[in-house]
């Protein structure tokens, strides 16, 4: 009897858990409708690929809907949704108005599905030991990319990190090769913070940079800083956190020292004025709880559909993106979308339409 | 030659049907392969059109490759730095290897005992089946920390002081740069050049050997008397095919070579950028449709620059199998 009362007392405890972390308005989607596409195909994005994975791999077993996702890059989704050979693109980077006038089928909505970090790491053999992170400021980040600050004994530097005083070596500025999602996040965010920078360099998914080594995926990168000492490089968070890689704080808008932890980067898009489109960069946030250098990652997918079966399987899919979808994301060392976003991104995809009429089954659209 | 002989049976024997069918299924299949390539450079072409128009041939000769339009710096597209990196190496991995390639062709087929030449070469061919991302991660994890720690230094202290020689080890060793990107190269383009050579070695007639050892000629007479003369060509053509897959290859150099296209200097100790590289790199990403042309521009680039060696090679071949009369290439 005993142990009966303890199992089900367990059972409350992970049910009430499980309740506690679902979003409002998960749970509708459940099994295949009979007017839906059995299939659909999306390109894109790398950066959430493992997720989407999950949840597509999730989503046949329980709705019956195949879902085919390529992760060939941001750039390749873009074109492949502007050019119509996919039902949905993905992109770690917000359409450009010129890439958007380029769409051959009419209006193009940005639906945010989860939320990347990019932080700071480095390689400093002398404080290899040290349980203490340096410190970096959008100031000491935009000179050192910039190549203004050069050695990791440089005042700007000592300022907040006074251990640093007695590394009078070269700093060996590392950067991604490859075009990526990663890269925009951290070019965004230096563009937002210094106009040297905005002025020179810019922001995008490659970008001229004006010093350092470049390697390739996040892993080139890693392996660049872990094999050179006196390095620093910049990865993805999940990619830093799996890695054990030393990560340093970044002081935010707000001036408080901040460690990218899930809440932190979720903050990055909470207590801020959000676009309806949703189509912005969540950068140097103002909330003063946030991670700074955070951003979006989005789906793709045309506001007038003309197929209604892919409508219908289409529209599906992604409110359960929206909401039963974010539960996968943290075991999987993405950060869930706050609220305020997931209600914005159901408002969007509430005004997709196939033929005039709303594409979302009523039962979502009226939720 | 072969393929003349080939040709001439084939018109001698004409009269039989079935030997038309067959020769009419090869010359469509080899008619395939041109198709292929001239569908290939069209297609490239096509694709480029944009960045040819906007840039036109200071996409060869300017060295910026910007894509984002900022305020200062503007859009421009200018391959120089890459065309630079791929030149200088894939010229590093054949002056590395063709020595290395040659020494151990000469001696696993004319030195070695066969029970120790055969493991040997075999060794040595494996070397192909390796996938070039493999000799990219230990480029990264293995090479790299060795040169720059120790290879490099060790060129700096040597040459360092020495006029023209001292420029091209100037400056900081990263151990990611163009030398390192040779260096890898080298490595994979070593068991092509050894097997092949080995092969034209072999070749070799056996009464032109026996006939230099019975007029009382030593060993390193027979070799550079009859062997090396003889093997001449074939061996320069088997470091062409060498250098043409050190041209194109991607992952393993775009891993060790740092990957930055701001500087072009006489120093090997700079980090660089190949063409391959930068197509590999960019190509998921390039997002605007002048990005993107700009992108296949390179490829058709690359193209241009294998070529350009294709044909050089083919001509040192042919003059120098005419001067010495041997006729095996």
């Amino acid at each position: 009897m005993k142990k009966i009362a303890i199992i089900v007392g367990l059972v409350a405890l992970v049910a009430s858990a499980a309740i506690a972390q679902a979003v409002p308005g998960s749970g509708l989607v459940t099994a295949g409708v009979a007017d839906e596409a059995k299939s659909l195909t999306g390109a894109g994005a790398t950066f959430p690929a493992v997720l989407y994975t999950k949840w597509f791999s999730e989503y046949a077993k329980k709705i019956g809907v195949q879902v085919n996702y390529q992760g060939i890059g941001s750039g390749g989704g873009i074109k492949s949704i502007n050019d119509m050979t996919v039902d949905f693109g993905a992109s770690d980077a917000p359409m450009k108005d010129d890439q958007l006038a380029a769409a051959k089928g009419g209006k193009l909505l940005h639906l945010p599905m989860t939320m990347g970090a990019v932080v700071p790491t480095y390689n400093i053999p002398e404080l290899s030991r040290s349980e203490k992170v340096l410190r970096f400021t959008a100031d000491t980040l935009s000179g050192i990319y910039l190549g203004d600050i050069t050695k990791w004994n440089d005042p700007k530097l000592v300022a907040d990190n006074p251990e640093l005083a007695k590394i009078d070596r070269y700093i060996v500025v590392v950067h991604r090769s490859d075009g990526s999602g990663t890269t925009n996040i951290w070019t965004s965010y230096l563009t937002a913070v210094s106009d040297k920078w905005k002025n020179s360099v810019g922001y995008g998914t490659s970008v001229q940079w004006p010093v350092g080594l470049g390697g390739k995926g996040n892993e080139g990168v890693a392996g660049n800083v872990k094999q050179t000492p006196y390095s620093m490089g910049y990865v993805e968070e999940a990619y830093a956190v799996q890695n054990k890689l030393p990560v340093g704080q970044v002081k935010n808008a707000a001036g408080k020292w901040m460690e990218p932890t899930a809440k932190a980067v979720s903050m990055a898009a909470s207590g801020v004025t959000l676009p309806p489109d949703l189509r912005v960069m969540m950068v140097n946030s103002a909330n003063p709880q946030a991670w700074p250098i955070s951003g979006f990652t989005w789906i793709l997918v045309y506001q007038q559909q003309t197929d209604a079966a892919k409508a219908t399987a289409l529209t599906r899919l992604l409110w359960w993106n929206l909401h039963d979808g974010q539960a996968y994301a943290e075991s999987l060392l993405y950060v869930p979308l706050p609220v305020d976003a997931i209600k914005k991104a159901s408002a969007l995809l509430k005004t997709i339409t196939v033929n005039g009429a709303p594409a979302l089954p009523s039962e979502l659209a009226n939720y | 030659m072969s393929r003349s002989i080939f040709s001439r049976r084939g018109a001698a024997r004409a009269a039989d049907p079935g030997d038309r069918v067959f020769a009419a299924l090869v010359a469509a299949m080899s008619s395939v392969v041109i198709l292929l390539v001239v569908g290939f450079v069209v297609l490239l072409t096509i694709d480029s059109m944009p960045s040819i128009k906007r840039f036109g041939l200071g996409f060869l000769s300017g060295s910026i490759w910007n894509p984002v339009e900022t305020e200062i710096n503007h859009l421009n597209f200018g391959a120089l730095p890459y065309i630079f990196g791929t030149v200088v190496t894939s010229v590093i991995a054949l002056v590395i290897a063709t020595p290395l390639a040659l020494g151990s062709a000469i001696f696993v087929s004319e030195y070695a005992p066969s029970w120790l030449g055969k493991p040997v070469s075999f060794i040595i061919e494996l070397l192909v089946a390796i996938p070039s991302v493999a000799y990219g991660i230990w480029g990264l994890f293995v090479l790299v920390p060795l040169m720059r720690g120790t290879v490099e230094p060790f060129l700096q202290q040597i040459l360092g002081h020495i006029p023209i020689l001292g420029a091209l080890v100037d400056g900081p060793p990263f151990g990611q740069d163009l030398l390192t990107g040779g260096v890898v190269l080298s490595i994979m383009i070593l068991p092509t050049i050894l097997s092949l050579s080995r092969e034209i070695i072999a070749q070799v007639p056996r009464l032109q050997k026996e006939g230099m050892l019975a007029l009382g000629a030593t060993r390193w007479e027979v070799l550079s008397q009859a062997i090396l003369p003889y093997a001449r060509g074939g061996i320069i053509g088997a470091a062409m095919l060498g250098l043409a897959r050190a041209i194109g290859e991607t992952m393993a150099v775009t891993m060790v070579i740092g990957n930055s296209s701001t500087k072009i200097g006489a120093s090997l100790f700079t980090p660089g950028y190949t063409i391959a590289s930068a197509i590999a790199n960019q190509f998921t990403e390039a997002d605007s449709e002048i990005y993107f042309s700009a992108i296949v521009e390179l490829g058709l680039v690359l193209l241009l620059v294998a070529s350009v060696f294709n044909i050089a090679s083919r001509f040192l071949v042919s003059r120098l199998t005419r001067r010495t009369g041997a006729n095996n290439a």
